[in-house]
């Protein structure tokens, strides 16, 4: 029976009748009609319908997936409101005796060609909308009320389809889905984003032919592994099942105790759990598995898919949402980590033949200091307005790729500006603000000793760090095999770095994918790691893992791992460990 | 006729939430009123569609020229014009 590998999305198993769901295009001819009044009146008609639709799932989707989701649906309602379109629509089927389907699509086409022509991509987004509101305005056109599909399945089914658009995945009862696999989408598609936040198993960009499986087959998905099995054997079956409950037992421990804080079983040790995020949702989600704080807060998103700088204004509020959520959690934000692997016209990124070894994250701070001033009066504003309210907001402040202590030197002297100026303003500041950097050029790591009495602290980014020391392009295929944490020469670059920070006493994160992976908890634990910064989802594990071990038996296994010359034999060695 | 040119300093340009506080400020006026991107051939739009102010690609430092005609064409412009230098009702990026 037909297996297929995916990217693993959002953990978990699901078992279920598969259910195939297809967002098929309208079909349309085009004629020219005998009775152009009545098609106009048919047209006006499928249009207040779809107003109607609108409205309903921008109320739903307020209530289920929050503010940014209703303005999807806000925005599509402004595009049926719009009364240049609505008299293009007029003339074709009034003057040109056009069927209202047809008139529908060439209206709404000329806009969306026209905001495609912008070529950037806010506009590009808008065009996908239109040709959304078109489609619906075609449906109701058929008299297909609403897709009722899912709706009247009674039972729970597995979802299968090409991809999920925000109208689609809106509709979804999470009483009625077990699990989602798309055809399309990446880990960090809208699909994945939302099964993440519902806690539905689900698998994405898997290589399968929608016409290929019959909706109502019994199938297996793993969210996990990424695997999706259509028509298992009974064996088969067996074995998911029981992996199924182990998973859910396991996964409601977890969760049960989440909130517990990870101190390995001798109480000799306690490590800071926290999330690495990249928006306010992301924070929401890490307060929901616990996290005791955010170890990564990727700013990226302010910069990206814009035309222009951000303003101070737009970057305080974004800030100051998360700081909100977070309370007086500690949050480390890392400043601006672009390069040449992204377009950003206006910072001045261009195209270069190795940008992960080009002028990007701190590297920018010669050209562009104004970059990271603004940045920095940002977050000390937003952080100070927070406190000012009352709630006293634990800032931590992080510059990314940095290999020379020169540039921490000129960030510190820039950040001493910016609170100068703030404070000369009278404007309200945070109580204490700490200032590190991130550990991913061996170079840092190397020179720890002389970086920690310049800082507050270190974060080890674990997947920059292998790239950089083992010369491998994460993104090339080829070679991206080579790529392993697990490499020794990595190992010893972390332990060197801890050793440095902690004889300065000055304390050290990790927000590598490495943080959380449960292979690596008795190791990093063995080298006396501090905080460990991961997805919010894997929280409640690594938490669990941690308390499973004691300390000197994770030193052991420390000690093990810095002796062997093959990430291989400490991936091995690693996998026969069982906590002690 | 009212006429008047004036620079878009918003970082969003006219889109997104200035182009849904612009059109929506121009929907209150009874007269017809366009705008137009200066140095650029596409024809004025209607200021009262979203679509069509979305699609004229106005960005940050663009100029518009902002037409009106009829019924309170004065006010209209002047209430957009406002709008404008109000930064679309947000605060301006002040800090130094």
């Amino acid at each position: 029976m037909p297996r297929y590998q995916g990217l693993p999305a959002s953990p978990g198993i699901a078992i279920g009748p598969a259910l195939i769901y297809r967002t098929e295009k309208v079909a349309f001819t085009e004629d020219r009609v005998d009775d152009p009044r009545i098609e106009w009146r048919l047209l006006e008609q499928a249009i207040r319908k779809a107003h109607t639709q609108l409205t309903a799932l921008e109320e739903r989707a307020r209530k289920v997936a929050g503010e940014e989701e209703a303005a999807i649906f806000e925005a599509h309602r402004l595009f049926l409101d719009d009364e240049e379109l609505l008299e293009k629509l007029r003339t074709l089927v009034l003057e040109e005796r056009l069927n209202a389907k047809a008139a529908v699509h060439h209206a709404f086409e000329q806009y969306a060609e026209a905001l495609l022509a912008l070529e950037e991509e806010y506009f590009q987004a808008r065009a996908q909308d239109l040709r959304d509101v078109a489609q619906r305005v075609m449906r109701c056109l058929e008299g297909d009320g609403e897709e009722e599909r899912l709706e009247n399945s009674a039972d729970p089914i597995i979802l299968v389809a090409e991809d999920l658009t925000p109208s689609d995945t809106i509709r979804f009862d999470r009483e009625q889905i077990l699990g989602i696999v798309t055809v399309r989408g990446g880990p960090t598609s809208h699909t994945a984003i939302l099964a993440r936040a519902m806690g539905v198993p689900a698998v994405v960009s898997t290589p399968f032919d929608l016409n290929d499986i019959r909706s109502g087959t019994l199938a297996i998905l793993n969210g996990s592994s990424g695997t999706f099995n259509v028509g298992p054997t009974l064996h088969e079956l067996e074995v998911a099942r029981r992996e199924k409950e182990e998973w859910d037992a396991r996964r409601r421990a977890e969760l049960s105790q989440a909130e517990q804080p990870a101190i390995t079983r001798d109480g000799a040790f306690r490590a800071e759990v926290v999330a690495n995020i990249g928006s306010v949702e992301d924070a929401e989600q890490a307060i929901r598995f616990a996290a005791e704080g955010v170890g990564l807060f990727r700013t990226e998103f302010l910069y990206l898919q814009r035309s222009s700088m951000p303003s101070l204004a737009d970057q305080v509020r974004a800030y100051r949402r998360v700081f909100e959520v977070m309370g007086e959690r500690p949050v480390v934000v890392r400043t601006l980590d672009i390069g040449g692997d992204k377009e950003v016209p206006y910072l001045g990124t261009e195209k270069e033949p190795n940008p992960f070894l080009g002028w990007r994250a701190i590297r920018m701070i010669r050209e562009r200091p104004d970059v990271l001033e603004n940045q920095f009066s940002a977050l000390l504003q937003a952080a100070g307005q927070v406190t000012a309210e009352g709630v006293r907001c634990d800032l931590r402040i992080m510059l990314p790729m940095v290999s020379s202590v020169a540039e921490v030197e000129r960030a510190r002297e820039i950040y001493e500006e910016a609170w100068a100026a703030l404070q000369a303003e009278g404007k309200p500041l945070p109580e204490k603000v700490q200032f590190g950097i991130m550990v991913e050029v061996p170079s840092a790591a190397l020179l720890a000793d002389h970086f920690a009495p310049l800082v507050d602290f270190f974060s080890i980014g674990t997947n920059d760090l292998t790239q950089y020391t083992l010369a491998v392009d994460r993104t090339n295929e080829r070679v991206s095999v080579l790529a392993s944490p697990y490499h020794p020469a990595v190992l010893r670059l972390i332990e060197m770095t801890i050793g440095a920070a902690h004889a300065h006493g000055k304390w050290v994160g990790l927000c590598g994918e490495l943080a959380g992976d449960p292979l690596a908890v008795p190791l990093l634990v063995g080298l006396h790691l501090d905080e460990f910064s991961m997805a919010p989802s894997s929280i409640p594990t690594i938490k669990d893992l941690i308390r499973r071990w004691t300390l000197p038996a994770c030193e052991e296994v420390a000690r093990q791992c810095l002796q062997f010359s093959l990430a291989a034999d400490v991936i091995e060695y690693l996998k026969s460990q069982t906590p002690r | 006729m009212i006429s008047t040119t004036i620079t878009i300093d918003h970082p969003a340009g006219l889109h997104a939430r200035p182009a849904a506080q612009f059109v929506k400020t121009a929907a209150r006026f009874p007269c017809k009123i366009s705008v137009r991107k200066v140095n650029s051939e596409k024809p004025p739009a209607n200021a009262k569609s979203p679509l069509s102010v979305l699609t004229l690609g106005v960005n940050q430092g663009d100029a518009v020229e902002i037409i009106a005609e009829g019924e309170q064409a004065q006010a209209a412009v002047e209430a957009l014009v406002e709008l404008v230098k109000s930064n679309f009702g947000e605060t301006a990026p002040t800090h130094s």
